[in-house]
């Protein structure tokens, strides 16, 4: 056993114990650290203010990473439904002039809750629930 | 008035006495005049509650066939082609009657079909024309919501075609017989019998069913705007609506066809395959338009390929990106909406969605980017901590080596293993 | 003010006897020496869940409309989150491998031998718990996978005769898997698993302190080899360890866990629904039993099957002797290599089925 064996030995091993911890130990205090980007809250999302939309118009927000079609029917009566056409999964759009839900790609229309009224859709679409809070729109999942 | 009370004393009694001996003897008649018998077992109207006597006319109630099948009893007999309409038309013609068994039904067929061109036929002597039992079948006919019904969706084609493709049956007629192979090699039959989407067109949706009739040139854009109501739209303010017109020729069918409705590309508007070069020269303003569209849609498409793959090969390593695919499929909504904008003939109207798709397009080649970078970034990161494992283990194995070769003295004497 | 001298830790903490008893503990050296590092392994790939778990913990959130989405928080927006949710799951199969190899190994070499019984029985014990720790945490991520597995589990707790429908509400926190669901096996795996584990580890570790490590009976009355624990067995465990962490940390970086779809319970469930691997072989064997066996239920036969092979395999240090004290080796022997048999070809006929 010479004495350069030995320190190479205790090279090799301080060095890779050290350097191996410290490869664990920086993922981790990454990891602790949160992220800036502030967690989506998918239970609920603020789609904007009361004033973002006139009566009889319609926009379409993001709910998680799910189109939604809100629709501010009249003064008071908020519609929010997935804005995924249950035939080809086109984005539908609010017809202003008739007061329904129009997806282009095949004619289809829906009424207000969703409903088909005619063409191609087999399903309903998915209705949301709205919300007034102060003067924010709220959206949330249905129960 | 008494066609009804009798028909309702009929069901009545037939409910009450359960007695028919239609369905007796021929039972028991074997081949040819039992057939009748056993196809109507699947038979929508014998849930309802008729049977033989309330078409064919005579007396369910006597045994004596002579009595039953006189025509003191009002036997008919075999109901010859140009009376089958009529016959049906009695109770489906008759809104009080029919709404008892199903209050939405239509009673307006017998007024269609004498509006179609099989009506007008008929009505002019011809027999080998279409009537109600030829698509609906005669003694098993069925719902039509029920699939088994030859004018279920999925099997009008077959239906009509059994005398639209024969082409000896057409000949008289002086119409083509390729109908069938040409609407099986389109985009609705694809989506009909592959996606079984049943809102997907056949012959009838385009046609009408009692009332079939080729639609004419006028109306051909309407009818396709069923569905396609933008396209319509957007062809109806275009400048190829009045040339069109002017030539007679039906838009839409002009460059998608008829029957045969191919999925339609890019390769409409320029390139060999191209349509717009069959009227327009290629240094005219049309034809400068063609291309124009052409290059935005082609650019857009290829755009949105690249960032497919490399958002799939970013997947396939395992990196999370469903935002990422989220966002290409509103990228591919973008190219859907600028192919649509075509039929407006003018560059501008492709241009807007063109612009929002490529945007899309290299965003989520940039996030797709990130994720492969991401995935080299953990490839490194795992090198350098399996770098330093494997150097510690080097150096445990040297120190285990070292340990072990001291002289005896911490290990018990007289090992015999080494 | 006392100076923390060497001496005073050691007079306030005990080091010197610890250090005596380290220096005197020796590990039998012999041909099936590296059966003995199971255990370690297992040990440390359970630390290593315990420190993943607690990280996880952080960003981790127990509810239907929010757990999902927080692992996929974790996965994509948290620095590094994929390597602590994926070194989370592969260590915890990889536990389970462990703990199997160490169960078999001490059965071959019948270490289970007065007077190691409680080691064995506490042993069982803690793979029960590291098998329940498997199937709660499966559910958390709350993907259709996990969903439609944890479905397919509790249904056949609910079909075990009369406890079966206690169990399953139990298990379920009501009629069907759902939020309450979540929420029982979240506290589950981690607070109630995680105590009766620390104890009965403790239990199981300080036995084999207490009563060393057993040789295999064929070398008994020959001189057997020992080799001091430390630092010789200590530093080829601790080789074993980083070998252990760098499978780990290759499977992790190349095959990431994957997350899955979130759970829809008004879907119809997937082809292919299938448990954890561990639950492979019985799962499977439920299966192919034929719903009646003579006058009985075939799930029912099934069911008091197992019944009787766990309660038979858990006592095994109670039938492996004679009334002489004799050990029935070739017996132990047999039973461990048709358990492995089984177990290994209906989980890999599970797997592909």
């Amino acid at each position: 056993m010479t004495n350069g064996r030995r320190s190479l030995i205790r090279w090799l091993l301080g060095g890779g114990i050290f350097s191996s911890i410290a490869s664990f130990l920086y993922p981790v205090t990454r990891f602790i650290m949160p992220p800036n980007v502030p967690e989506a809250a998918v239970n609920e999302v603020v789609a904007g203010k009361v004033q973002m939309l006139q009566p009889n118009a319609a926009a379409i927000v993001k709910f998680g990473n799910k189109p939604v079609l809100l629709i501010r029917a009249s003064e008071t009566e908020w519609k929010a439904l997935t804005a995924v056409c249950t035939h080809l999964n086109c984005t539908v759009q609010y017809k202003d002039d008739t007061h329904q839900i129009w997806c282009a790609c095949h004619n289809g229309f829906y009424d207000l809750g969703g409903k088909v009224l005619s063409g191609p859709p087999p399903k309903p679409l998915e209705e949301f629930v709205v919300r007034i809070r102060g003067d924010e729109v709220v959206i949330t999942r249905g129960a | 008035m008494t066609l009804r009370l009798l028909l309702t004393m009929a069901f009545a009694m037939a409910a009450m006495a359960a007695k028919d001996t239609c369905v007796e003897c021929h039972t028991a008649l074997g081949g040819e005049l039992q057939a009748p018998v056993t196809a109507f077992a699947g038979d929508v109207h014998k849930r309802a509650g008729f049977s033989c006597a309330d078409c064919h006319g005579g007396d369910r109630n006597s045994d004596d066939y002579e009595v039953s099948m006189s025509k003191g009893r009002g036997y008919l007999g075999k109901i010859s082609r140009t009376d089958v309409p009529k016959l049906c038309a009695r109770c489906h013609s008759d809104a009080a009657l029919i709404h008892k068994f199903k209050p939405q039904q239509r009673v307006d067929q017998l007024a269609q079909y004498v509006t179609s061109v099989h009506g007008k036929r008929l009505a002019a002597g011809d027999t080998a024309v279409a009537n109600c039992v030829d698509c609906h079948s005669v003694h098993d006919i069925r719902d039509v919501k029920d699939p088994l019904a030859p004018v279920y969706p999925t099997r009008v084609v077959e239906t009509c075609t059994r005398c639209h493709a024969d082409a000896a049956h057409m000949a008289k007629y002086k119409l083509p017989t390729n109908q069938r192979d040409e609407y099986r090699a389109s985009v609705h039959w694809e989506a009909l019998s592959k996606r079984k989407d049943l809102s997907a067109p056949t012959c009838a949706s385009c046609h009408g069913n009692h009332g079939a009739a080729p639609p004419q040139v006028a109306s051909v854009a309407a009818v396709c705007g069923t569905c396609h109501a933008l396209q319509q739209d957007l062809y109806n303010n275009s400048p190829h609506k009045p040339a069109f017109d002017a030539m007679g020729v039906a838009g839409c069918v002009a460059c998608h066809s008829n029957h045969a409705v191919h999925a339609p590309s890019e390769a409409l508007l320029a390139g060999d395959k191209a349509l717009c070069s069959q009227c327009h020269d290629a240094d005219s303003a049309g034809g400068k338009t063609a291309a124009e569209m052409h290059t935005q849609l082609q650019s857009l498409a290829d755009s949105l390929t690249r960032s497919n793959d490399i958002v799939a090969r970013a997947r396939r390593a395992g990196m999370e990106v469903s935002e990422a695919a989220m966002r290409l499929a509103d990228g591919q909504e973008r190219l859907v909406k600028a192919r649509v904008a075509v039929h407006n003939f003018r560059t501008a109207a492709v241009a807007a969605p063109v612009k929002e798709g490529l945007a899309i397009a290299a965003e989520t080649h940039r996030a797709g980017q990130d994720a492969l970078a991401e995935r080299d970034f953990r490839r490194v990161g795992l090198g350098v901590s399996l770098a330093a494992i494997f150097l510690t283990m080097a150096g445990l194995w040297l120190a285990i080596r070292s340990v072990e070769a001291k002289p005896p003295g911490s290990q018990t004497a007289g090992s015999d293993q080494p | 003010m006392a100076t923390p001298a060497p001496g005073w830790f050691d007079e306030r903490l005990g080091l010197s006897s610890i250090r005596k008893f380290v220096a005197h503990k020796t590990v039998p050296s012999h041909s099936g020496t590296m059966w003995y590092y199971f255990g370690g392994i297992t040990l440390f790939l359970f630390v290593i869940q315990v420190v993943t778990g607690v990280l996880l913990l952080l960003y981790y959130r127990p509810t239907t409309s929010e757990a999902f989405e927080s692992v996929q928080f974790i996965m994509t927006r948290v620095k590094f989150g994929w390597l602590i949710r994926s070194v989370h799951s592969w260590s915890a199969n990889l536990m389970i491998l462990a703990a199997f190899v160490h169960m078999f190994s001490v059965v071959f070499l019948h270490a289970y031998r007065r007077p190691r019984e409680m080691a064995w029985f506490s042993g069982i014990g803690l793979l029960a718990l590291a098998m329940a720790f498997g199937f709660s945490g499966y559910l958390l991520p709350w993907n259709t996978i996990s969903y439609f597995a944890t479905k397919v589990g509790t249904d056949m707790a609910a079909s075990v005769p009369m406890i079966g429908p206690y169990m399953a509400r139990f298990l379920r926190g009501g009629e069907d898997v759902g939020g309450a669901t979540l929420t029982r096996f979240f506290g589950f795996h981690v607070a109630v698993l995680p105590g009766i584990t620390t104890l009965l580890l403790l239990m199981h570790l300080g036995l084999v302190q207490r009563f060393g490590i057993s040789s295999p009976p064929k070398l008994e009355g020959k001189r057997i080899a020992q080799m001091p624990f430390f630092p010789n067995f200590f530093l080829r465990e601790l080789m074993a360890w980083y070998a252990a962490l760098a499978l780990l940390g290759v499977l992790a970086a190349i095959f990431p866990w994957e997350l899955g779809e979130k759970a829809d319970p008004f879907a119809s469930a997937p082809a292919g629904i299938r448990p954890e691997w561990y639950f492979l072989a019985p799962f499977y064997t439920l299966k192919l039993i034929p719903s009646h066996i003579w006058v009985l239920e075939g799930e029912l036969v099934g069911f008091a099957g197992f019944a009787l092979l766990a309660a038979f395999w858990a006592t095994l240090p109670l039938w492996a002797t004679d009334r002489d004290g004799m050990l029935r080796a070739r017996r132990v022997t047999g039973a461990g290599i048709l358990l492995l048999a089984y177990y290994s070809t209906f989980s890999i006929l599970g797997y592909w089925r």
